[in-house]
Order: structure tokens, then C-alpha cells, then sequence
């Protein structure tokens, strides 16, 4: 007993309460990763595709074809509260959240089961997904493939068939992508300029005959070039509706999906454990390629992934100059005093108000104020449509900028006051002016500080949202920033960031409970790169410290 | 020394004194350059602080009032009603002679006289709601005729240049609605709606009748008929009538008595239960000298002579009875009765005239005069308003009309409805409340900012109260106690919390952990209770363990022991969780909670906002706490190690009390922090601007009613500016913390340095 009283005396137990805090940080941390990693990545796995026989409380029974998506144990006075009968005795009971796909056919791709009332389930090899552009997935057996209504093949013979007619119209979709987006969108682009040029002409009293006639003769040629296109993309509409499918399913019904809607089809039950990592990565690719559909809950994400790029990249642009210019100022130009130390306070401050106030600030000042006069001065002929007194790319850029801008201050000033007197003097002594020590000798060694300061900046923007959502950040861009349309790069037009991707499909989308695995996926891929990011600044940081610790001894 | 300087660099001495001059004036300008570069940055960061005050600033700027011009060519003598269009530059006056006169606003020459159709005289006068812009004339021969006048827009070569064409249309025909028969209406109320047409007429003698009539728009033209419904004697008031007033919804009627009493009439009630209260507006010496509604015909507004105007309206006491509330009063100059009263036509505010001519505008919502002048030194006669709130003429007493140009932005905001109860319309009493937009056109802004930075604060300390304990006993063993191998990869690993996107946390607490929570409620609880619990449990066996054995593993890798530890006392939670809950809570604590003890549950509530929020908040103390421990100098922990205390003992009397000033600042930046996060709250809450401390409850906080309203507001409207308001609190708040955090911290250093 005594030894019990000592032991607490000496603090042991809260030593270990004090490591246990630690050991539940890790924990979470640690937890919280892993949730991510397995929801996100587990989602391009082939499923198991089931077939069973549910019968409800009321004695009906039919065939569910379907994945299973989830699996809880619920008290069972809960499920009885929605008219399950479930006997006395049972407490808890199982149930299973079945993606039964075939929106179009039975009105909800998903639905709770009793897991005990789910009998006599098989996995038939046959059994096939067909992943749609509409109406979300498929489920069901294949029956027949047909050409222009007349089947051409059933039965075993089909699913080579079905392959071999799906690539054909995969190849006629993206060729009308292509038509549709780039060169149709690229005229419709001409021709908005030519309105825009034409209206310039007619506010500066310039809009002569001549420059009529010759607005009039290019936009007859663009009309020109429309029709052209146009009728090939008749052509290969009329091509693409050719072949469609025929399919059972699991009500037993028939039906027939044209091909131009499928994306692909699988028999995951059929697949083996290589073709399955095969499929996996071809899923992934997909997911990092392609296009959202269906409000963003289905297809990839490629629009937000290249947004965010572009937005950090130009961030990067921006802030780094200055955020250097700024530190090297306050280290090596200012005059130490205690004016310097108040700016650096308030610095070191700046990194800590709320990233939405700075989202406020931006569209206040940016969108509204600096943009709206930009409008005015140089857009005029747009009006009432705004240009740049909308949020857009370069506002959110300009934006994350000026939040990150104390992050590379902070890091580059770090940098600066880790360079041991003796070199800045030694180059001094040499004969080399302020500003030669500082470009040849200070700077490029504390370019490792630099980096990290903006790695870190990089990681911050990278998964900020709540000031993007005010300044620039849309659920669906109909046009990436960048193209082939001159000028190219269009700062004005508003992006998709996969933060807001996040935010939007997980909390804004009609179908929360389809969307999520992708939501998964995307946090995961926003998680490995800011977590790549932050390894390689701390990376970083710590061979900087070693080399310095080597030049000061 | 020519040939010494080309004998040592090769160039001529002439050169070199060119290249130094070179070098030198680049060296300068890189100085200027750099400097006002840095300088240039700096002045951006505090650009913001100054952007957002310019923003906000409006809100509190008085309203003025300015002299365009005196109506010299006005020649009409008494008007019921005075009325601006939407442009301020017609006036429709209904004068007792001639009836509606459209006059120029700016000179008072009268443009046209379309009249009545009528031979009676006008006898009484009623409008309508101010978006319909209807008015009734009630005649001597007891019809009532109903107009609305109607403006078209003739442009000019500009824009600018506008001409406003006024016209009278007859909504329910030229043909004039027999109310009394033979009597002279004295006074007159009307109100129509989609459907129905409500007239309440008093003759000399003050009986009351109400006509009601169902409205059919004929298909063939788009002529509106009535038909007659009903007729009903209204119970008679006890004293001289002053006015009648019809609510907007055609339910209550306001009897207004010259005495200084208002009978409320509940119209759905049959004719001998119709008076429901009646109300005492004024003591024995004051009289009231003018009354009407306030924007949305709810709210009465009741002026006396004792320069006070009352607000009014139906609220419901404990036994759900209505009754006519005092709500508040304004005053334009104490003891100067007030002549003239105007209504604003899109806010809940009025302009009042006295007997002195002093002019005041008043908002209601925000319980204040906005600005007041004397524009005139005898009483003020009528007042018009336009619409759109920036043109006001006003007459005093033998003088010329005037037109005055107002500017006044912001009426609804002040102090006292951001941060105090208001006593809003439809409320039955005074609450704090944030409802900043609605469908309808009369609804009443409610701006308070209490609920949000209640709801901001909650979430901050539920968030803290998860992250303070972990974050700070973390940090003490880490810095203190951990082997430093283990350290190195520890640290790292919950720093790497701090750069984890916070949409990412907010997304996993509203999707993964909300619906978690409320499946597993005392699973949940129980964690809190276990870990710990085992964690001394896991301290004892440990402790009891042969020597041989527990010296395998080595000093400071406590954590590692622990994890598994950890995990399972929460995995024994969750398995729990549904016994636990069948056993003691009949099935579902969540029920339990709703029926036994009728504690409210969301399931984005503030416990999920707490856990999640606090976890984005643990890296932040952390790292900086253990910073501040580990900062301490060894001398003094070896000297009480040396002394005989146990590390322990140290820890407590020594280093956590060399470190607090470390340790205090570490708890402002994550306070800081807790405050200004805005996804996770967004996510991971109901966004519900409520004020109630229950933990299961959702909550609003300031930035993430920024982020929801922002995009939707209408810039530079008071809400927009609100918005910006917020954002300036969250600024100067974080601002300040930071700021306290950052000279503790210094302090602390230069202290550490002498030691």
C-alpha cells in the first residue's frame, strides 16, 4: 500500500497521462492519415459484385444485384423504428448499404438491407458494372449487343463484341470532345472578340464602313468554319448512336444502354488479383484525367488538379519576390530598432488572422475596387459584363499571395540570420559592396531557407479554401485557364480547386452518398501533397541547419 | 600606381574608377530599390487593416441632409398624403379640393390635375402598402374610389436625361365603391391583396363598417371585378376617432383615439369579441397628433405632442394573448409636438417634422435618430419621401416648399443592434438574432452579431477544451521526458497536423465523425473516461512488472507502450458502444438524451465542432509549448534534480512555471486560431445562428457566416458592410492575441538569454 502511496507520489501516473497525450496525438494523427489513405485509395478497387435474394418484413422477396458499400451494427430499436419487425431478444442488429446502381430503372442507387433477411448470395462471374454518362452505374448481366436495333451478338460471343464496338465509340466520343470543346469553343472564342472589338470600335466613334465590312467578312468566315464542323459533328453523332447494349437487370427487366453513354464496363467478379491492380491503377489514372460528371460525383478531377496548379504556381510567382525583397529589407537594409521589431511582430502576426478575412480584403479590395476600375479603364467594351471586377484566377492568386507572403518573410528572415557574421564581413573586407555581398554570398545561401519558406507558403495555399470560395473558386469552370485561344493564359476567368472540390461535392451535391468515395479520393490526393510538400521543407530546413552548424564550428 | 592597377587586374586605373562608380551607384540603387520594396510590402499588410475600416466606416457615418431647391411655384394649400416617385423628381400630392396633383418636385409647378372621378367632395383619405403605391379617396356620399398613380420614363439623348411622365390608373375601375349609404365617410381604411379588397369606413358619427370584397380578373381584358362578400358593424369606438389603421395582413384593426387610446380589433373574431386590447399610447396631457404603419403595415407608429413617437405592435403574452407592446420610443426634441410623420417606403425607418421645424429621421430597428436638423423655424406641415430613401420636400408652415437630398445608407445599423436585444417585428419579446435577408420586401434585417460571436466563442472553447490537455501534457513529456531519438520523429509527425488542409478535417468531422458520433454517443463518452483510466492502469502493471523486464525497454519511450494501450481503450469503447447504450439508454443514448432530459440534438453539433477543430488546434499549442519547456535552461532542472526532487516534482515546481509565460502565449495563438477557422465550423455545424451553450447543439460562427453570405450580398449594402464588420472583429481579435502572445514570447527569450 505504501508503495502505491509513493508511486504516486513521485508523479509516475502522471508522467504516463502525460505520455499517454502523446500517444493519443500520434494516434490521431497516425489515424487520421490512414482513414484518408484507405477511404480514398480503397475506392478504385474492383468490387465484388453480389446477387441475393432480400426479403422484406412484409414477406416479398426479389434479387439485389449490387456492391456492398457499407456495414454497421445499429441498435436494434432504431431499425425497428421504421417498421422492421426484429424480435425482442435482439439487441443489435446488421445491416448493409448495397449500391444497387441502375438509378433509371428503380428510381435509388442505394439502399440499407437487414444483412440477415440478404439469403443465398453468390458472386456470378457474369455479372457485370457498366459505368454510364447518365443515370450513374449499371448492374446487371449482358444479353445481346445490337447494331442499329438488330442484335449482332448474345450470349457468350458478346462480350468480345461488346469490347471490341465499346472502343470504337470511346474513339467517337473524344473525337466530338475535341470537336466540341476546342475547335468549336475556339470560334465561339473569335467570335466573342469580334463583338467585344466591334463594341470597342463603337464607343471610341471608330466603327467606319470599312472596319464594318471587315468584322463582318471575318465573322462570315468563322460561320463558314462553324458549319464545316458542324456537319462532321452530325456525321459522327449519327455514327456514335450506332451500337448500343442490351442488358438484364436485377428486376429481371431488359435494357438497352446506347454505347455513346457507356465510359466503360467490367466484370469484377471475373477478374483476377493482377487484373485487378490493373484495373486499380487504370481507375486512378482516370480519376487524375478525366473530367467531372454528373455534378461533379462521378468521372475525375482533372480540372481541379490543374487549377490548383496554375493558382499556386502564379501564387508562387508572386509571392516570392516580394516575400525576399521584404525579408532582406528587414534584416539587412532597415535599421534595427524598435520600429523594425514592431513590423516584425505584426509580420509574424499576419500569419495568424483568419485565412477568410484575407478572402474578405480580396474581394473588397481586389475584385471589387482594383477590378472594377480595371474594367473601367480598360474594358469598357465588355460592359455591363464585368472581366476583372469578378473573382477570378488572378484575384485568387493575388489573394493566397499576400496570405502566404508572412510564411516566406518568416523563413527567407530565419534564413538571413542564420548566415554567420564572418562571411557577410569577409566579402565585405574583399572590397564587395552591400548589395554584391547580399546577391553572391547571403542569398544564395540562404536559398535552402528560401525554398522551404516556399514549400511551405505552397502547402498553406494548396489546401486553403474558405478565402478562395470569396475570391475566385467555382464548383464547375466550363473552361480551364489555360488554352489554345490567345492570349492563353486567362487570368479573369474563374477555376476549380480541389479544396472547394472537396467542400462542394461532399456538402453541396445532390447525391452526398455516391459522391463520397470520390470525396475520399480527392482528400486523399490534396493529403499526399501537402504531406509531401511538408516533408520535403522540413527536409530542408534540416540539412540547411546541418551545413550552418558546419560553418559556424 | 597606373601600372600597378593594370598590372594587378589588367584594366586601366581610368576603367576600374568607372567600373566602382558603376558598382557603387548599383549598390545604391539596389539600396533604394530593396528598401522600397520592403517598405512597399509592409504598407500592403497594413493596407488591409485600413481597407476593411474604410469599408465599415459608412456604417457609422450620420446621415445628412442637404437644400437642393425651393419648390417656389407649390400653390396647393392642405394635402392628405405627399408622395415622390422612384426618380425624386414627381410629386403626387392628394389635396382636399382637387384631389390627386402631380407636381415637378424640384419647382413645384404642377404638371397635371387628372382629378377625381367624382362630383362629391373628399371627405377621407387611406393608402395602401407602399410598394402598391395605391391610396382611397373616401367621398361625402359615402363611395370610395381606389387610384394608384403610374410613372413611365421618357430618355433623353443620355441616359441621364430622363423625363418622368406621371399618370392616375383606376386598379378597381373608374366607377366609384358605394361603402356608407349617404353618410360622409370621416375616415378610411384600405387594404386589397391577391384576392380580396378590405374597406373600413367611419361615418360622422363614428360607427364602423367593414366591406369586404372578393377580386375576379375578367379574362377577356385585364379589368379586375368585385364582388361584394360581406358587410359588418364594427364594435364602436369609445372616444373621438384620430385614425383608422388596417393591418397589412387585413387582420388587425388599430382604432386610434384623440385621447391617447388605441383599440386593437382581432377582425377573424365575430363582431362582439373583436376588441382584444386596448392600449393606453399616451398619459393624461399629451395628445397624439399623427399615427400610421411602419413599412410592412405591422408595426404602428404613434407621435404625440410631446415630441415622442411610440412604436407599437401585436405581440403574444404567456397566455398567448395578444396585446398591443410598447416597443420603443423615440424622441425628436422633447416637448415639441410633432406635426408630420412620413414612413420610408423600403426600411423600417420614418422622418418626423415638428412644431419648431426640426426634421429628424429615425430607424426603428436600430432604436436611433440618424440625423435631425431644424430646417425651418415653424411647424413642419408634410413631409414625402422617395422611394429609394436619397429625395425628401417638405413643407413648413407658410414657407415654400423645399427639396432636400438625403443621404442615409446605413440607417439600420448602430451599436444597440449589433450587440444589444432587439425587439424585432413579430417577436413577442426583444432577442438577440442574426437573420440578415428573406423573400419579402418588408422583412426587417436582424443584424445582430451577438448569436455569431456566441457561436464563435463556443466553438473556440469547446475546441480548446479538447486540445489544452492534450496539447499541453503532449508537449511536457516531449520536451521534458521523451528519449530525444523518439522526439525527433514525434515532434514532426504532430507538427504535420498543423499543415493538414482544414476543408480536409472539416470533411471528415461533418461525414465521417458526425454520423459516428451520434451512432456511438456513449462509446464516445466513454473514451473520455477510459484512456485515460487505462493509461494509469497501464502505469501500475508497468510499475509492477519485474525489473528485468521493464528496464527492456528504455527511459522516455513511454508513448510507444502506450499507443497500443490507446487504441485499445478506444476500440473497447466502440465495442461497447451499443451494450452500453442498449443496456442504460433503452437503445439509443441520442433519444435518451431528446425525450429524458429534452436536451436538443443535431448531429452537426459542437461536440463534433470541438473534437475536429481541436485537433486542427493541438500542433499549434504543441509546438509551441514544447518549445518553450524544451527552451528552458537545463541548469535550473539539473539544480533541483540535484536538490532531491523527483523529475516530476521538477516539472511542476520548476520548468512549467519558467515556462508559463511560453505556455500562456501557445494558448493565445491556438485561441487565435479557433476563433478565425472557418471550414471545419462550416462543415462540421448546422450553421445555425443560436445562442445556447448545449454541447449537442449547432452554432455559427463569425467567418463562417462570412463565407455563406459574402458571395450572396449585395456590395456595399449594410449587410455587405456587416460582413466586412465581422471580418474587422476577427482581424483586430486575432490581431491582439497574436500580439500579446508575440511580446509574452520575446520577454520570455530575453529572460532565458540571462539566465
Amino acid at each position: 500500500m505504501d508503495s502505491l502511496k509513493l508511486w504516486f507520489r513521485k508523479g509516475e501516473p502522471w508522467v504516463w497521462l502525460n505520455a499517454g497525450a502523446v500517444a493519443i496525438s500520434v494516434v490521431m494523427v497516425v489515424g487520421l492519415l490512414g482513414l484518408v489513405a484507405v477511404r480514398g485509395l480503397s475506392h478504385f478497387w474492383p468490387h465484388t459484385i453480389i446477387e441475393g435474394v432480400y426479403t422484406e418484413p412484409d414477406g416479398s422477396s426479389y434479387t439485389i444485384i449490387g456492391e456492398v458499400a457499407d456495414e454497421e451494427w445499429v441498435a436494434a430499436s432504431r431499425v425497428r423504428g421504421t417498421g422492421v419487425a426484429i424480435p425482442e431478444e435482439v439487441k443489435v442488429v446488421k445491416r448493409m448499404l448495397i449500391k444497387t446502381g441502375n438509378r433509371d430503372i428503380t428510381g435509388l442507387d442505394f439502399r440499407w438491407l437487414i444483412a440477415e433477411n440478404l439469403q443465398d448470395v453468390t458472386t456470378p462471374e457474369q455479372l457485370m458494372v457498366v459505368e454510364r454518362r447518365e443515370w450513374g452505374n449499371f448492374y446487371g448481366y449482358l444479353v445481346a449487343v445490337k447494331e442499329n436495333g438488330r442484335v449482332v451478338a448474345s450470349g457468350e460471343s458478346a462480350l468480345a463484341e461488346l469490347e471490341a464496338r465499346l472502343e470504337r465509340a470511346l474513339d467517337l466520343t473524344e473525337e466530338i470532345h475535341e470537336i466540341e470543346n476546342a475547335e468549336i469553343g475556339a470560334i465561339n472564342y473569335q467570335l466573342e472578340r469580334l463583338r467585344l472589338k466591334q463594341r470597342r470600335l463603337e464607343l471610341d466613334d471608330a466603327l467606319t464602313d470599312a472596319a464594318r465590312l471587315e468584322l463582318q467578312e471575318e465573322r462570315a468566315a468563322l460561320d463558314a468554319q462553324y458549319q464545316g464542323l458542324k456537319s462532321h459533328l452530325d456525321e459522327l453523332n449519327v455514327q456514335i448512336g450506332r451500337d448500343s447494349m442490351v442488358a438484364r437487370s436485377m428486376n429481371g427487366a431488359e435494357k438497352e444502354i446506347p454505347l455513346k453513354l457507356v465510359v466503360q464496363f467490367k466484370q469484377p467478379n471475373a477478374m483476377s488479383f493482377f487484373g485487378k491492380v490493373a484495373d486499380y491503377f487504370h481507375q486512378l489514372w482516370l480519376f487524375l484525367s478525366d473530367d467531372p460528371r454528373e455534378a461533379n460525383t462521378e468521372g475525375g478531377v482533372f480540372p481541379a488538379i490543374f487549377g490548383t496548379v496554375l493558382m499556386v504556381i502564379l501564387m508562387s510567382v508572386i509571392v516570392t519576390p516580394f516575400g525576399v525583397v521584404a525579408a532582406v529589407y528587414l534584416r539587412e537594409y532597415a535599421k534595427q530598432g524598435p520600429l523594425t521589431r514592431t513590423i516584425r511582430v505584426a509580420v509574424n502576426n499576419l500569419a495568424g488572422v483568419p485565412s477568410i478575412v484575407y478572402g474578405v480584403f480580396g474581394l473588397g479590395f481586389f475584385v471589387y475596387f482594383l477590378g472594377g476600375n480595371l474594367d473601367a479603364l480598360f474594358y469598357p467594351e465588355a460592359a455591363p459584363a464585368p472581366v476583372f471586377g469578378t473573382p477570378g484566377l488572378m484575384w485568387a492568386s493575388i489573394t493566397l499571395a499576400l496570405l502566404t507572403l508572412p510564411v516566406v518573410i518568416v523563413a527567407t528572415e530565419e534564413g538571413l540570420t542564420r548566415i554567420p557574421k564572418s562571411l557577410r564581413e569577409g566579402s565585405l573586407a574583399l572590397g564587395a559592396t552591400k548589395f554584391e555581398t547580399i546577391t553572391k554570398v547571403i542569398l544564395p545561401m540562404s536559398s535552402p531557407a528560401m525554398m522551404t519558406g516556399l514549400i511551405l507558403a505552397i502547402a498553406r495555399a494548396a489546401g486553403e479554401v474558405a478565402p478562395l470560395m470569396l475570391v475566385g473558386v467555382v464548383k464547375l469552370a466550363p473552361t480551364l485557364p489555360l488554352d489554345g485561344n490567345f492570349p492563353y493564359l486567362h487570368l479573369e476567368r474563374k477555376f476549380m480547386h480541389l479544396g472547394f472540390h472537396i467542400y462542394d461535392v461532399g456538402f453541396q451535391s445532390p447525391n452526398v452518398e455516391a459522391a463520397r468515395p470520390l470525396v475520399y479520393a480527392t482528400a486523399a490526393l490534396l493529403v499526399v501533397v501537402i504531406v509531401a510538400l511538408n516533408l520535403t521543407a522540413i527536409m530542408i530546413r534540416n540539412r540547411l541547419r546541418e551545413k550552418y552548424r558546419a560553418l559556424e564550428n | 600606381m597606373e601600372s600597378t592597377s593594370e598590372a594587378l587586374f589588367g584594366v586601366s586605373e581610368q576603367r576600374l574608377t568607372k567600373m566602382r562608380r558603376y558598382r557603387k551607384l548599383k549598390d545604391q540603387v539596389a539600396a533604394v530599390g530593396i528598401s522600397a520594396g520592403g517598405v512597399s510590402v509592409i504598407f500592403a499588410i497594413c493596407l488591409i487593416f485600413f481597407y476593411l475600416l474604410y469599408e465599415v466606416l459608412p456604417l457609422f457615418m450620420p446621415a445628412s441632409m442637404e437644400e437642393r431647391s425651393t419648390l417656389v411655384n407649390y400653390e396647393l394649400s392642405e394635402p392628405y398624403f405627399t408622395v415622390l416617385e422612384e426618380q425624386g423628381q414627381v410629386a403626387l400630392t392628394i389635396d382636399r379640393q382637387r384631389g390627386p396633383v402631380f407636381f415637378d418636385a424640384r419647382s413645384g409647378a404642377v404638371i397635371s390635375t387628372p382629378g377625381v372621378a367624382s362630383d362629391s367632395a373628399i371627405t377621407a383619405f387611406a393608402k395602401d402598402a407602399p410598394g402598391t403605391k395605391a391610396y382611397a379617396l373616401g367621398f361625402a356620399d359615402g363611395s370610395v374610389l381606389i387610384q394608384k398613380p403610374a410613372y413611365t420614363i421618357e430618355y433623353g439623348a443620355t441616359t441621364q436625361d430622363k423625363t418622368v411622365i406621371p399618370a392616375i390608373e383606376y386598379p378597381l375601375g373608374q366607377e366609384p365603391i358605394q361603402v356608407l349609404q349617404g353618410e360622409a365617410i370621416s375616415k378610411l381604411a384600405y387594404r386589397e391583396s391577391d384576392d380580396q379588397v378590405r374597406i373600413i369606413a367611419a361615418n360622422a358619427a363614428g360607427q364602423l363598417f367593414m366591406k369586404d370584397f372578393a377580386k375576379t380578373e375578367s379574362f377577356l381584358s385585364d379589368e379586375v371585378e368585385l364582388e361584394e362578400i360581406d358587410t359588418v358593424q364594427l364594435p364602436s369606438p369609445s372616444g373621438e376617432l384620430s385614425n383608422v389603421l388596417l393591418s397589412l395582413d387585413q387582420r388587425w384593426l388599430f382604432l386610434v383615439e384623440n385621447k391617447g387610446k388605441v383599440e386593437v380589433l382581432d377582425l377573424r373574431n365575430p363582431a362582439s369579441e373583436m376588441r382584444v386590447h386596448i392600449a393606453d399610447v399616451a398619459d393624461a396631457e399629451t395628445h397624439i397628433t399623427v399615427s400610421d404603419f411602419l413599412l410592412g403595415g405591422f408595426s404602428l407608429l404613434i407621435a404625440d405632442d410631446s415630441g415622442r413617437i411610440n412604436q407599437w405592435f401585436i405581440a403574444y403574452n404567456d397566455n398567448n394573448k395578444p396585446y398591443l407592446a410598447n416597443v420603443r420610443t423615440l424622441t425628436l426634441v422633447e416637448g415639441v409636438a410633432i406635426t408630420s410623420l412620413q414612413t420610408e417606403h423600403r426600411r423600417k425607418g420614418f422622418i418626423a417634422g415638428d412644431a419648431e421645424g426640426n426634421i429628424g429621421l429615425f430607424n426603428t430597428t436600430a432604436d436611433r435618430e440618424v440625423a435631425d436638423e431644424q430646417v425651418a423655424q415653424t411647424a413642419i406641415d408634410w413631409i414625402a419621401m422617395s422611394p429609394r430613401g436619397n429625395t425628401m420636400v417638405f413643407k413648413a408652415d407658410g414657407d415654400a416648399p423645399r427639396n432636400y437630398h438625403v443621404d442615409n445608407e446605413h440607417p439600420e445599423v448602430s451599436w444597440s443592434s449589433m450587440w444589444h436585444q432587439v425587439w424585432y417585428e413579430r417577436y413577442d419579446e426583444p432577442s438577440f438574432t442574426w437573420q440578415s435577408s428573406s423573400a419579402s420586401n418588408d422583412f426587417e434585417p436582424k443584424f445582430s452579431l451577438m448569436p455569431l460571436t456566441f457561436g464563435t466563442m463556443k466553438a473556440a472553447f469547446y475546441a480548446m477544451l479538447v486540445a489544452v490537455p492534450l496539447a499541453i501534457c503532449g508537449a511536457v513529456y516531449t520536451a521534458y521526458f521523451m528519449a530525444p531519438a523518439l522526439r525527433t520523429k514525434v515532434k514532426p509527425t504532430i507538427e504535420l497536423m498543423e499543415a493538414m488542409p482544414t476543408v480536409i478535417l472539416g470533411f471528415l468531422a461533418g461525414l465521417w465523425l458526425a454520423p459516428l458520433v451520434e451512432a456511438n454517443l456513449a462509446g464516445i463518452t466513454s473514451i473520455l473516461v477510459l484512456t485515460p483510466l487505462f493509461c494509469i492502469l497501464a502505469a501500475l502493471l508497468w510499475s509492477r512488472l519485474p525489473r528485468d523486464i521493464s528496464t527492456r525497454v528504455p527511459d522516455g519511450y513511454v508513448p510507444v507502450i502506450l499507443i497500443p494501450v490507446v487504441v485499445f481503450a478506444g476500440a473497447l469503447s466502440m465495442w461497447l458502444s451499443d451494450p452500453i447504450e442498449a443496456t442504460f439508454f433503452g437503445g439509443s443514448m441520442r433519444e435518451w438524451l431528446t425525450n429524458s432530459l429534452g436536451i436538443d440534438f443535431d448531429q452537426r453539433n459542437s461536440l463534433v465542432v470541438g473534437l475536429a477543430m481541436g485537433f486542427a488546434v493541438i500542433p499549434t499549442i504543441f509546438s509551441i509549448t514544447e518549445d518553450a519547456i524544451f527552451a528552458v535552461p537545463k541548469g535550473l532542472t539539473q539544480g533541483s534534480l540535484a536538490l532531491g526532487a523527483t523529475p516530476w516534482q521538477t516539472m511542476v515546481r520548476v520548468v512549467l512555471p519558467t515556462a508559463s509565460p511560453g505556455i500562456f502565449s501557445a494558448l493565445m495563438i491556438g485561441l487565435g486560431r479557433a476563433v478565425g477557422e472557418t471550414m471545419i465550423v462550416l462543415m462540421a455545424t448546422g450553421n445555425t445562428p443560436i445562442m445556447d451553450m448545449n454541447i449537442f447543439e449547432g452554432l455559427r460562427t463569425l467567418s463562417a457566416n462570412i463565407a455563406v453570405e459574402m458571395p450572396e450580398a449585395e456590395v456595399d449594402s449594410s449587410h455587405f458592410r456587416i460582413l466586412f464588420l465581422s471580418g474587422l472583429v476577427l482581424f483586430i481579435f486575432t490581431f491582439l492575441v497574436n500580439t500579446t502572445a508575440e511580446v509574452v514570447r520575446q520577454r520570455l527569450r530575453e529572460k532565458y538569454g540571462s539566465l
